[in-house]
C-alpha cells in the first residue's frame, strides 16, 4: 500500500509542521478486551446497589429483553443517519412508526424523530415559539417547580434570542390559576406546563390553561412522556401547541439521565420544526418507501438559517422506545399508567399510616410518585434509608419524594418496613 | 405473505464491472409494499373509562378493549389506538427491518467527515452492566463508580486533545459546539467584551458550525479558502475585528488538508481578542501526532461516535465532550466531576464529587449527557491506549491515501489525511452515490464541500483491509465509466429503488395516521 501511495513510511503522510507535532504520549496503557471489561466493571462496582425509588423526570421502568436483542442488531446499531434511504428503509420505517406513536399519544399531527432529551426539547420549543410568535412579546413562563437542568438548558437556548424566561407560582403543585391569570398577557409568547408535574401531581387545569394561552396568542407547550400520555388528557384536546418531554421512559432503564427528547407539534408549524423528519414517499417501482424529508429546515442545507443546530440525535433510543411501546401494545401502555396511579396512591396511603410521616403532601391525583412529609429532617431520613439500601429524593427540609415506577411490589413492602424504622 | 425471491433485479440492471461482487439487499414485499407497517398488522383501540369494570384481555385485530381508569374522567383521555402484536410477530417485524439497513458490519462505509469506524462489541456489554443503570439524583457518595468513570474519561480526553479541563455534558457534537459558543460568550462578557457579536467560519465548514453560531445569537462571517483549499490568511485578516468572538475551525479541514498556518492563525485570532474553536469532527486523523491544545486552540469538542468508535445508531446518540484551556474552565457547564480532598478516604481509593464551575454557563442537557455512550468511549480509549490510538490514525490516513491512489476520479486538493474529496467531474455526484449502492458498498458523502465540483468526500477509516479498499476502488471506477442513464436509473439492487424526494417534501406524510 505504501508503494502505491508513493511513500516510504506512514508517517510521511502526515503534513504537520514540526513545531506543533506531539512527541509525547498520553500515558494510557493498552489493555486486552478482557482486562478492559474488568477495569470498567471494577470502576462501576463502586456504585452502591440501591433500590431506587427515584423519578422527577428520569425513570427506571423494566425494559423487556426483546428491546435489547432487537435494537442491538448490528444493522440498527452501526448504521449512519439515513441519507441513502434506499439502503436504510428498515430504520426509516422504525422511525416513521415512532413518529406515528407520538402522533397517537399527543393527538398533534407532527412529531420529529428525536431531540436529545426533555430539557433540550424544551429549549427547541422556545426557539420555535420565538420564530412563529404572533405578538411583539418576549416572555416565556415556566413553573417554579421546574428542574434546574431543564431551566438551565432553556436559559442557554434562549440566550441568542430576545426571549426572557420567568417562573410562575404553583398552588399545591398545580398551576396557580389566580397568579397565572395576572401573568399571562399578550407579551407572553410561550407558557410551559408539565403533566404530571415534577412532584408527581396530575395537573387539573390544562383545558383552562389552553384557553388562556390561546386568548393571548401564546404558544402552549406541554411537558409529558409516553406513559403519562397513555392515560392522561390528550394534549390536542386541551389546546397544546407543542408537546416535549422524555420519551425514553419507554426503552431505557435508568441511565444516569440519558434520555430521548420528545417533540410533537401542530401541522401549521411543520416548516419550523427542529430536527429530522421521516416521511412516506414512493420508489421507482411505485411501492411506498420512507425518506428523511423537509431537510431544507436543517443545518446541513440551511446553515445559519436552520431551525436548529441539531445533527446527531437519539435515533437508536427512539428505536428502543418504539419497540418497547410495541411490546406493551395499547393495552399494556394504559395498564402501566393505570398501575402508576394506583401503586403511587397505595404507597402514599401506607406511608401516611406510619408514625412521623404524612403523605401525599399535595391533595392531588398522582402518577408514579408523590411527596411525603417527614417530621425528622428529610436529609437525615434519606441518609438512613440509603444506609439501608433505598434511594429517595430530598425535596424540602421535611419532604422526601418517592417513586414507584421501577420498583417491584416486594421492594415497596420492604421500603415501607424500613421507612417505619427510620422515621420513628 | 408472498415474498419476492431475493436477487430479482432484471438482467439489464446488473452491475457491468466484471469484478463487482454480486449484491442484493434484503427486500420483502407483501401486498405491494415492502415490510408492512405495524399499524397495518394490527390496530387495537383501548377505551379508557370509569364505567367499565374489567379489562378484556383479548386482542383480536381491530378489536376494542376497555380499561378501568383510577382517575376522574376529566383527567384522562378517551382512548388509545395502537398496534397490539405478539412478541414473535414483533421479533420478525424488527428483524426484517434490520435486514433492510446497511450498517458498518454489512460492508465498507466511507462517508467523508462521518468517520464510520468499527464499533467493538465489548463496549456494548460494559455499557449494559447493571451497575451502570443508575439514577442521576442519587447521592454522590453512592455513585462513586459513575463519578470515577466520568473523571477518568475527562482526564483521557484532556490529554488526547491537549486541553486543561473537560465537560462531558453535551449529548452530541453540535451540542458541544453550542457549549463552545456559549463559553466564548460568557468569557467575553466576563471581560467586558460583550460587544463581540461575530463568529468567523470557513465556507467549507460543517453546517452545524453556522447553525450553532446563529443559535448562540451571533452573526456569521463566512471565510473563503485560498487556492490550496486552506484558510486564506488575507481574508482572515480582513474578517477579524473587535467584533470577533471566535473562529471555528476543523483541522485537518473538510478537504483532509492540515492547516499548516495554524500557529499563525491562532496568533491572529488571539491578537484580535477572539477565541479559537476546534471542531473535533476530524480528530481521527491526528491521534498521537498533534493536539488542538498545542496548535493554539482554546476550546474544542470531541465527537465520540467518530473518533472513539461509539456506534452511530442510525443517527445517534452521540456525545460531544468539550475541552478548554484553563482560562475558560470556570465557564464550563455545571456540574463537573473532580477528585475530592479526601481526609477520610478508605483503602487509598480516591473519592469523587460534583462541583459547579465559578462562572458556569449552566446546562445544555437536563442531566449529564449521554452516559451510556460515554461508558463506551471510555472503554474504547482504555482498550486501545497510546499505541492503539496512534495506530488508528496511521491506518486511517494510509487507507485514505491508498484508496485515493486507486481512483480514476480527479482529486484536486492534497496532501490529505484521513479523508479526500474527489470530483465526479461531468457526472452528478448524487447519482454516482446511488449507483455505488448497486456494488454493495456505501457511497461517500456527496456534493460537499462545494469548493470541489460534484464532490465525493471519502473517508474509509482505519477499519478496512486492502482487499476491501480495492473493492471500494472498483466500485468507484466502475461507476466512473458508466453512462448518465445508468446512473439515473440506480439503484436497482437495493431494498427500495430510487425514492422520490420531491413528492415526499411536497406532500408530507409523516405518520401512519397521515396515509390514506
Amino acid at each position: 500500500m505504501l508503494e502505491a501511495v508513493g511513500v516510504d513510511a506512514v508517517e510521511d503522510l502526515f503534513d504537520i509542521p514540526s513545531d506543533i507535532r506531539f512527541d509525547d504520549t498520553f500515558g494510557i496503557d493498552a489493555r486486552t478486551e478482557r482486562e478492559t471489561r474488568r477495569l470498567v466493571r471494577s470502576i462501576l462496582e463502586r456504585n452502591d446497589d440501591l433500590t431506587e425509588l427515584l423519578g422527577r423526570g428520569h425513570y427506571g421502568y423494566y425494559v423487556p429483553s426483546l428491546v435489547d436483542h432487537l435494537a442491538d442488531r448490528a444493522e440498527f446499531l452501526t448504521s449512519y443517519t439515513q441519507y441513502q434511504p434506499e439502503i436504510s428503509q428498515g430504520f426509516l420505517q422504525a422511525l416513521f412508526e415512532y413518529q406515528s406513536l407520538l402522533v397517537e399519544l399527543t393527538g398533534l399531527e407532527i412529531a420529529n424523530c428525536s431531540m436529545y432529551d426533555a430539557a433540550t426539547a424544551l429549549g427547541e420549543a422556545a426557539t420555535l415559539a420565538e420564530r412563529v410568535r404572533e405578538t411583539s412579546g418576549h416572555r416565556v413562563l415556566v413553573p417554579d417547580l421546574i428542574r434546574e437542568g431543564r431551566d438551565g438548558t432553556l436559559a442557554n437556548y434562549v440566550a441568542g434570542t430576545d426571549l426572557v424566561v420567568e417562573t410562575y407560582p404553583t398552588d399545591d403543585a398545580n398551576v396557580d390559576r389566580e397568579a397565572i391569570t395576572e401573568l399571562v398577557d399578550d407579551d407572553v409568547v410561550m407558557l410551559y406546563v408539565e403533566n404530571p408535574t415534577v412532584r408527581g401531581t396530575i395537573e387539573e387545569g390544562l383545558e383552562w390553561l389552553g384557553e388562556l394561552t390561546a386568548e393571548n396568542d401564546a404558544l402552549f407547550v406541554l411537558g409529558s412522556d409516553p406513559i403519562a400520555l397513555s392515560l392522561l388528557q390528550r394534549p390536542a384536546d386541551v389546546g397544546a401547541d407543542v408537546v416535549v418531554g422524555d420519551a425514553s421512559v419507554l426503552g431505557l432503564p435508568t441511565s444516569y439521565g440519558m434520555g430521548l427528547g420528545l417533540f410533537a407539534t401542530r401541522e401549521r408549524f411543520l416548516r419550523q420544526v427542529p430536527g429530522r423528519l421521516v416521511g412516506a414517499s414512493e420508489d421507482d417501482t411505485g411501492r411506498r418507501a420512507y425518506t428523511l424529508t423537509l431537510q431544507t429546515r436543517e443545518q446541513h442545507i440551511r446553515r445559519e438559517r436552520a431551525t436548529s443546530n441539531i445533527c446527531t440525535n437519539q435515533a437508536w433510543v427512539a428505536l428502543r422506545t418504539a419497540i418497547h411501546a410495541a411490546v406493551l401494545g395499547p393495552t399494556g401502555m394504559v395498564e402501566l399508567a393505570r398501575r402508576d396511579v394506583t401503586r403511587a396512591e397505595n404507597l402514599a396511603g401506607r406511608v401516611d399510616d406510619l408514625v412521623g410521616t404524612k403523605a401525599p403532601v399535595h391533595d392531588r391525583h398522582h402518577l408514579r410518585e408523590f411527596v411525603a412529609h417527614v417530621d425528622q429532617p428529610a436529609a437525615a431520613v434519606a441518609d438512613d434509608l440509603e444506609e439501608r439500601g433505598f434511594a429517595v429524593h430530598v425535596v424540602g427540609d421535611h419532604e422526601i419524594q418517592v417513586c414507584v415506577a421501577g420498583a417491584t411490589d416486594g421492594e415497596l413492602d420492604a421500603f415501607v418496613d424500613t421507612l417505619e424504622v427510620v422515621v420513628r | 405473505m408472498s415474498n419476492e425471491p431475493l436477487g430479482l433485479a432484471p438482467d439489464d440492471d446488473e452491475p457491468t464491472a466484471d469484478t463487482a461482487a454480486g449484491y442484493d439487499q434484503a427486500r420483502y414485499v407483501d401486498n405491494g409494499q415492502y415490510e408492512p407497517l405495524l399499524a397495518e398488522k394490527d390496530l387495537t383501540r383501548v377505551r379508557i373509562g370509569e364505567t367499565v369494570s374489567s379489562t378484556d384481555g383479548t386482542n383480536a385485530e381491530g378489536d376494542t378493549t376497555h380499561v378501568d381508569s383510577p382517575l376522574p374522567e376529566e383527567l384522562t383521555r378517551d382512548a388509545l389506538e395502537l398496534p397490539e402484536l405478539s412478541e414473535p410477530e414483533l421479533a420478525r417485524h424488527y428483524t426484517r427491518l434490520s435486514q433492510m439497513i446497511y450498517g458498518i458490519d454489512s460492508g465498507p462505509y466511507p462517508l467523508g467527515s462521518c468517520t464510520m469506524k468499527y464499533n467493538p462489541k465489548f463496549t456494548e456489554d460494559v455499557a449494559a452492566l447493571p451497575t451502570a443503570a443508575v439514577h442521576p439524583d442519587r447521592s454522590e457518595r453512592s455513585l462513586q463508580g459513575t463519578l470515577e468513570l466520568l473523571y477518568r474519561l475527562q482526564e483521557y480526553l484532556g490529554r488526547i486533545g491537549g486541553m486543561d479541563a473537560v465537560t462531558l455534558q453535551p449529548p452530541a457534537g453540535a451540542a458541544g459546539e453550542f457549549v463552545g459558543i456559549r463559553v466564548a460568550a460568557a468569557y467575553h462578557e466576563h471581560n467586558d467584551e460583550g460587544h463581540r457579536d461575530e463568529v468567523i467560519i470557513p465556507e467549507s465548514a460543517h453546517g452545524t458550525n453556522f447553525a450553532t453560531a446563529a443559535l448562540g445569537g451571533y452573526e456569521v462571517v463566512s471565510l473563503p479558502s485560498d487556492d490550496g483549499g486552506r484558510v486564506d490568511l488575507e481574508a482572515l485578516e480582513a474578517a477579524l475585528s473587535e467584533r470577533t468572538a471566535a473562529l471555528m475551525l476543523t483541522n485537518p479541514n473538510t478537504l483532509g488538508l492540515f492547516e499548516r498556518d495554524i500557529t499563525e492563525i491562532a496568533e491572529m485570532v488571539h491578537d484580535a481578542g477572539g477565541l479559537l474553536y476546534y471542531d473535533g469532527a476530524n480528530l481521527n486523523a491526528l491521534l498521537g501526532r498533534a493536539r488542538p491544545g498545542d496548535m493554539g486552540f482554546d476550546v474544542m469538542h470531541y465527537n465520540v461516535h467518530k473518533t472513539f468508535a461509539t456506534p452511530h445508531g442510525g443517527g445517534g446518540p452521540g456525545a460531544g465532550p468539550v475541552g478548554v484551556v484553563s482560562e475558560l474552565a470556570p465557564f464550563l457547564p455545571s456540574p463537573r466531576v473532580r477528585e475530592a480532598d479526601d481526609a477520610d478516604s478508605n483503602c487509598g481509593e480516591s473519592t469523587y464529587e460534583l462541583f459547579e464551575p465559578n462562572h458556569t454557563i449552566g446546562n445544555v442537557h437536563g442531566y449529564q449527557g449521554n452516559w451510556l455512550v460515554l461508558i463506551k468511549a471510555f472503554a474504547y480509549i482504555a482498550r486501545l491506549g497510546d499505541v492503539g490510538l496512534a495506530d488508528a490514525s496511521a491506518m486511517a490516513v494510509l487507507n485514505a491515501n491508498y484508496l485515493a491512489s486507486q481512483l480514476e476520479y480527479d482529486i484536486p486538493y492534497g496532501p490529505f489525511h484521513h479523508e479526500f474529496v474527489a470530483s465526479a467531474g461531468e457526472q452528478d455526484a448524487a447519482d454516482v452515490a446511488k449507483r455505488m449502492l448497486d456494488y454493495g458498498v456505501h457511497p461517500p458523502t456527496t456534493k460537499w464541500p462545494e469548493i470541489v465540483p460534484e464532490a465525493l468526500m471519502t473517508e474509509p477509516t482505519e477499519l478496512e483491509t486492502k482487499a476491501t479498499l480495492d473493492q471500494l476502488a472498483e466500485a468507484f471506477n466502475a461507476v466512473a465509466d458508466e453512462t448518465d442513464e445508468t446512473l439515473e436509473a440506480a439503484p436497482t439492487r437495493t431494498t427500495a429503488r430510487r425514492i422520490d424526494q420531491t413528492s415526499a417534501a411536497r406532500n408530507p406524510r409523516l405518520s401512519w395516521q397521515s396515509l390514506e
